[in-house]
């Protein structure tokens, strides 16, 4: 059971259902449009043969039809309202009401103002796959120790820009076992971005992680040196 | 103005009388006699220092409310609070007595720093849910006006306990307890650890307990120094010095069976300072023994153990120095980023360090083992025959590792149970304890810190309960027994 309260903090938006199409075997199988394969070429020439010949089929065949596009478009209602974003003065629709049972995909919580006790809204969300805390003035090492009871569904996190987050707390985003794209670029807390990059993807194998080029902080080699255009060039 | 004035007249007048002149003989050092005068004379006037009488801003005032016997994060903890927790504004006069200012060998600088829930007492499970919260929060805490807020570099890594066959039940058992109270601890199968961490080798392993939240290691110095700076900010009174007696006063009383207590009531405490004799006797109400692994002394001095054994007057303070060794060392190859505070089987325990690479640990010895407690050099051999070959079985990556530093450090270790003493004694009725918690003091701090000063504010414990950890238990033989002590 999910909810909006949040107290006083805005979420700015969040992504419903993403959009299907697939699951439509039985439409192509209904509807008879497709060519058919193989194995099944006598099956939809006899069931063809039947529709053509008597109303009963064919009619039966309409109804299952009806009842499959009515799934595939509840699958699809959110197609272009995917993310539920607050109006001008911070409000959501009361519409949202709705939606209840509707799983919550991903949270873009960017420059709120959420903090320790706030994320026990968002450890409630049991799919949240994609979640985004880019440049919270308050996410720091803490919060990022709270965020394992989303191990089983997130595959995204954001953090970049974050100015209390720093190497300790990234340490502890090794239970994110199903992450897949990890962004901690810009953060101003950690003390050695290039090697914290490397630690956090020895860390997380599976997980892409976006952030630093990790030869940041690295010094020119010697034979790298600007040229000195002053010091004689040698014979 | 004056002073310009002044040395004309003086000057003048003085002249006018030959010195010497008047009767013959006497010599006086006139000028040296003047110019001590003049001295005088200036001090008393607004602008300069008064000289007159001498300087004591070295020495503690002559009366305090509280008097608190060590400065170190329990003793600050507690400092701190009976400020927070006082009913009016400067109501209480607290002296915190240290004799040491640069901590050399107390033991919160000196410790490894990490915080747990992962004890077999409720009490001690409250304590250190709460001192997480304390350092979740500590800038809101221990906020001082224009002072820069403070890092703790807190690691929220967690602790792993790992336990043999023998000892499986009662890590069950103590995990359903730490569940119930709140902390946030899960049981792994060897299976789910050799998953979750690789680099360990599971044998002799039958159950692990891991701490998923409010659990690490942190900076205790800046624990140390941000309490100072807001204790200070508080109007507590800190001295350097030494306590080395009690003024006490004793009164005999009946019991409801008619029997003869004698109880006592601590007057005085004289504070002894740096290198000289000097001492200031500071007039009390209340003082606190957080003296840590010299506590014992301090109750001793307050007749705490004088009396024939087996009876209360007879009961000494269980609390002695123990001395326990913690080493770095670097090793490329070891454990990642997301190690925890590793606890094995056999007692020994390692941390990461930072991002290079170094970890750190060590581990209790024995009884038969015990070092010396006089001094706090490091014994490397130690590590050699007592340390590596437990990690290295553990970990097969430490095989090679390279030890860095080594420091030592004391535990004031509570010889009866393990567990801390805090509250008044039965007879000495003036005295609080807030000591012997056995190398994880650090972590309880700011609960008992509260649980002191709430006793003493309120006459009993308000929040968390701490009745177990009386000192009375010591003369009626019931221990509360840690189980999980490192």
């Amino acid at each position: 059971m999910w909810d909006l309260v949040l107290g006083d903090r805005r979420i700015n938006s969040l992504r419903l259902v993403a959009p299907m199409w697939n699951g439509t075997r039985g439409i192509h199988r209904l509807g008879g449009a497709v060519v058919p394969e193989g194995n099944q070429k006598k099956e939809r020439t006899i069931l063809q043969f039947l529709t053509n010949h008597f109303y009963d089929v064919e009619a039966l065949r309409g109804y299952l039809l009806q009842r499959e596009m009515c799934k595939v478009h509840l699958k699809n209602r959110f197609r272009d309202k995917e993310w539920i974003r607050p109006d001008k003065y911070g409000h959501f629709s009361p519409e949202f009401w709705n939606f209840r049972e509707v799983p919550v995909e991903a949270v873009d919580a960017s420059d709120c103002e959420i903090n320790y006790e706030g994320l026990d809204n968002l450890l409630l969300l049991k799919e949240l796959q994609s979640l985004s805390l880019q440049r919270c003035p308050h996410v720091d090492d803490w919060c990022l120790s709270r965020l394992y009871p989303l191990a089983d569904s997130l595959q995204e996190l954001s953090l970049a820009g974050c100015p209390r987050v720093s190497e300790r707390g990234l340490a502890c985003l090794h239970h994110l076992q199903n992450l897949r794209r990890l962004d901690i670029s810009d953060l101003p807390a950690v003390s050695n971005p290039g090697l914290t990059q490397i630690l956090v993807e020895e860390m997380l194998p599976n997980c892409q992680v976006v952030g630093v080029d990790w030869a940041e902080g690295l010094k020119l080699g010697p034979e790298e040196q600007p040229q000195d255009t002053a010091s004689p060039v040698p014979a | 103005m004056i002073r310009r004035v002044l040395p004309h007249g003086l000057g003048r007048g003085l002249l006018t009388r030959r010195p010497g002149t008047r009767r013959g003989g006497f010599s006086l050092d006139w000028d040296g006699k003047v110019s001590e005068i003049k001295k005088k004379i200036k001090s008393i006037l607004p602008g300069t220092s008064c000289d007159l009488l001498p300087d004591t801003s070295h020495l503690p005032p002559e009366h305090s409310d509280v008097v608190i016997v060590g400065g170190g994060v329990l003793g600050l903890s507690v400092a701190y609070w009976l400020k927070q927790l006082e009913n009016r504004r400067g109501g209480m006069r607290v002296l915190v007595v240290e004799r040491d200012h640069t901590y050399s060998q107390a033991s919160t600088g000196l410790s490894v720093g990490g915080i747990c829930q992962q004890f077999s007492l409720p009490e001690n499970i409250q304590l250190s849910l709460f001192s997480a919260s304390f350092l979740r929060n500590i800038n809101e805490y221990l906020a001082v006006t224009n002072a820069p807020p403070l890092d703790l570099q807190f690691n929220p890594s967690g602790y792993l306990l790992l336990a043999s066959e023998k000892d499986a039940a009662a890590m069950e058992s103590n995990v359903k307890v730490q569940k119930q109270e709140g902390a946030k601890v899960c049981l792994m199968s060897p299976d789910q650890l050799r998953n979750k961490f690789p680099w360990i080798n599971t044998e002799g392993v039958a159950l692990a307990s891991y701490g998923m939240e409010n659990e690490g290691w942190f900076d205790p110095w800046c624990l140390l120094q941000g309490l100072r700076q807001k204790v200070a900010s508080m109007g507590v009174f800190f001295c350097q010095g030494e306590v080395t007696r009690f003024v006490t006063s004793s009164q005999s009383m009946l019991t409801t069976d008619d029997e003869i207590v004698i109880l006592k009531r601590i007057h005085e405490v004289h504070v002894k300072m740096d290198h000289s004799l000097e001492y200031q006797p500071v007039e009390c109400s209340i003082v606190i023994n957080a003296a840590g692994a010299w506590s014992a002394q301090i109750a001793a001095l307050a007749g705490i153990g004088k009396g024939p054994p087996g009876t209360l007057q007879g009961t000494k303070l269980p609390v002695e120095p123990r001395k326990r060794y913690v080493y770095v060392w670097h090793c490329p190859q070891g454990p990642g980023l997301e190690t925890p505070l590793v606890a094995d089987t056999s007692g020994a325990y390692f941390r990461r360090e930072g991002l290079g690479s170094n970890y750190l640990g060590g581990r209790s010895p024995t009884e038969e083992e015990e070092p010396d407690p006089a001094n706090l050099e490091v014994d490397h051999d130690f590590f050699q025959e007592k340390v590596w070959p437990h990690l290295a079985l553990r970990v097969p990556a430490f095989e090679t590792l390279k030890v860095q530093t080594a420091w030592a450090g004391y535990y004031d270790y509570n010889t009866f149970d393990q567990n801390g003493v805090v509250g008044p004694h039965p007879l000495v009725v003036n005295m609080y304890f807030a000591t012997g918690f056995s190398g994880h003091g650090l972590q309880q701090a700011p609960g008992v810190g509260r649980a002191v000063a709430e006793m003493i504010l309120e006459g009993s414990f308000q929040t968390i309960d701490l009745s177990r950890f009386l000192f009375n238990r010591f003369y009626l033989g019931e221990k509360t027994q840690e189980n999980n002590i490192m």
